[in-house]
């Protein structure tokens, strides 16, 4: 790491943060040592208590949960990116009704704990005269919520975006609608890629609330091997081995796209047909003057 | 178009909640001061509150030790903000309040390798509701805050630091009155945004039996049935909440802006004062 949190330190500094470090380096891994040993104590560790979890049937059992968790999470993206859309464009319009409509959307949704949320889709939506089964009130309260989030996205992403773009769109003789539709929408979901597939990060976590309304995800199927087993310390380690893994997979594919992103959309790179000449004329012009 | 989707969705869920005899506002009215509820809102705030402190310090500490040069201190602080922020924080209350109890039988506290015991308690009165909620909620936030406080530390260029050195500051007054401040200004407004949605996260804390606003309303309402009744009052809370701390935010960032921006934003007061002076736009074009 090339990070410099101050001045360089003198040989007295230098000796205070190398021992401050070994000791604290030393503090860790004797906790570490420590945990591990009680662990082994009470024979947590043993290979019997942890080989339930290469049985196939809790294997299948627990990926069809995480199946359950995928599809909960993919199923309630797609609302939760349209409406959002929906929300950006109705917080940047002209018309003030629509703004506040948009905006008191956002702000109440935001506002609320997601788990309220989800609740009330289950138990709350039967006095509306339908009844959702768990697998749609999750859906439903992770689309509703998620909308408002991703609505401040796609406005910070709009935002974002140079004046000039919309501006010489419509000089170039488009409408405001085609100005947004064709030219800054494209442009700000992609520069928002990043923050798009951290909230889906955020959102797949989120599907464990599914857990509470009885839905079969991933955590539900964990607990239930854990209690089945009397084995819940592994179940648990299980279970959050295999978020990591999916977390993980979704985090490194982000990266991977701001990285190629940003190679392919550098300042500068655009190339102009004749752009040299261009410079040359203008480096001319200026010898001239002078 | 986003426009009439949207006013049609809006008269669509207006119909729908006025129709359909949603829910019995005397009911609402009835429980939103209720003893209970209030007990719960004032846990509500207890929990969020200490759980952001145990995240904020924390925080502090794992990103020292992430930016650190010493590869034990970063590898482990790394570590754990991977784990904390790749796992649910559902999965971590539910593993401090189901899993750790089964696994150890007692909580001791002992001098490492003798066996000096210092304190000692059943895991079972030790790993509470509370002390699981506390758990789960800070120890997650403390990954959340390390990212922030980590940017924050490297955003401070290392001149401000060369030039208050050559003013004849001492480290400690250049901490103090240079480095921290303008630390600060990166740091609040992330952390504004944490503690908001901690407010939020912390009816979590629900499933592990903490009584919070929400345990408290889904305890009410498991006997008298009225769910949507109980359940707008917990939101009306939150609302409360959120909103005063979102109101908080904007006055600590405003202070914290000072020496940044040259103009400070008008606080809603100071735009109500300016608009009642004679002479300005405002009132002229009412005259």
């Amino acid at each position: 790491m090339s990070v410099v949190l101050g001045d360089a330190l003198g040989p007295r500094g230098r000796r205070r943060t190398a021992i401050a470090s070994v000791v604290s380096s030393a503090v860790l891994l004797g906790l570490l040592i420590i945990a591990l040993r009680r662990l082994s104590a009470t024979g947590q560790l043993d290979a019997a208590k942890w080989s339930f979890l290469v049985k196939p049937l809790v294997i299948r059992f627990l990926l069809g949960g995480l199946g359950n968790t995928l599809r909960a999470a993919a199923v309630a993206i797609v609302p939760a990116v349209t409406i959002g859309t929906v929300l950006a464009l109705g917080r940047l319009s002209r018309k003030a009704p629509v703004r506040l409509a948009a905006n008191a959307y956002v702000q109440f949704f935001r506002a609320l704990p997601l788990f309220i949320l989800i609740i009330f889709m289950f138990y709350g939506v039967s006095k509306l005269g339908t009844d959702l089964s768990p697998y749609w009130a999750l859906v439903a309260g992770l689309s509703i919520y998620n909308a408002a989030v991703f609505g401040e996205i796609f406005r910070a992403g709009i935002l974002s975006l140079d004046r000039g773009q919309s501006e010489a769109a419509l000089s170039l003789g488009m409408r405001r609608r085609q100005a947004m539709w064709l030219v800054v929408l494209p442009q700000a979901y992609r520069r928002m890629i990043p923050t798009i597939l951290s909230q889906s990060v955020t959102l797949l976590k989120d599907t464990s609330l599914g857990f509470t309304v009885t839905y079969e995800e991933l955590l539900r199927r964990g607990v239930f091997v854990g209690a089945a087993g009397k084995d819940p310390l592994q179940a648990f380690v299980a279970v959050a081995l295999i978020y990591l893994a999916v977390n993980m997979t979704l985090s490194r594919a982000a990266r991977r796209l701001e990285i190629r992103q940003r190679r392919r959309y550098r300042a500068g790179s655009i190339d102009i047909a004749g752009a040299e000449d261009l410079q040359a004329v203008a480096a001319g012009a200026s010898m001239g003057g002078t | 178009m986003a426009a009439a989707v949207l006013l049609g969705l809006l008269a669509l869920l207006i119909r729908l909640i006025v129709n359909s005899r949603f829910a019995d506002f005397a009911v609402v009215r009835h429980y939103l001061f209720n003893r209970s509820i209030l007990v719960g809102l004032r846990n509500t705030l207890v929990i969020s509150v200490l759980a952001q402190m145990v995240g904020i310090t924390l925080g502090v500490t794992l990103s020292v030790m992430r930016l650190s040069k010493n590869p034990v201190l970063s590898v482990t602080s790394w570590l754990y903000i991977w784990f904390f922020r790749g796992t649910p924080v559902l999965v971590q209350l539910l593993f401090w309040f189901n899993a750790v109890p089964q696994v150890f039988k007692t909580f001791a506290v002992s001098v490492p390798f003798t066996h000096i015991v210092l304190y000692q308690k059943p895991m079972v009165l030790f790993m509470t509701s509370f002390m699981a909620a506390l758990l789960g909620l800070g120890l997650n936030e403390g990954a959340y805050m390390a990212e922030i406080v980590r940017a924050a530390i490297i955003s401070v260029d290392e001149g401000q630091t060369e030039a208050a050195q050559a003013l004849g500051m001492r480290s400690g007054l250049i901490m103090r009155r240079v480095v921290l401040p303008q630390a600060m200004r990166v740091i609040i407004p992330p952390t504004g945004n944490e503690f908001i949605s901690m407010l939020k996260t912390s009816s979590l804390a629900s499933v592990v039996l903490y009584g919070e606003l929400l345990r408290r309303a889904s305890d009410i309402y498991s006997t008298n049935l009225r769910v949507v009744e109980l359940l707008l009052d917990a939101s009306i809370w939150y609302l409360v909440l959120t909103s005063i701390a979102t109101i908080g935010q904007y006055y600590l960032e405003r202070r914290f802006a000072r020496g940044a921006s040259r103009e400070l934003p008008l606080t809603p007061l100071q735009r109500i004062r300016r608009n009642l002076v004679p002479g300005r736009p405002w009132f002229r074009v009412l005259r």
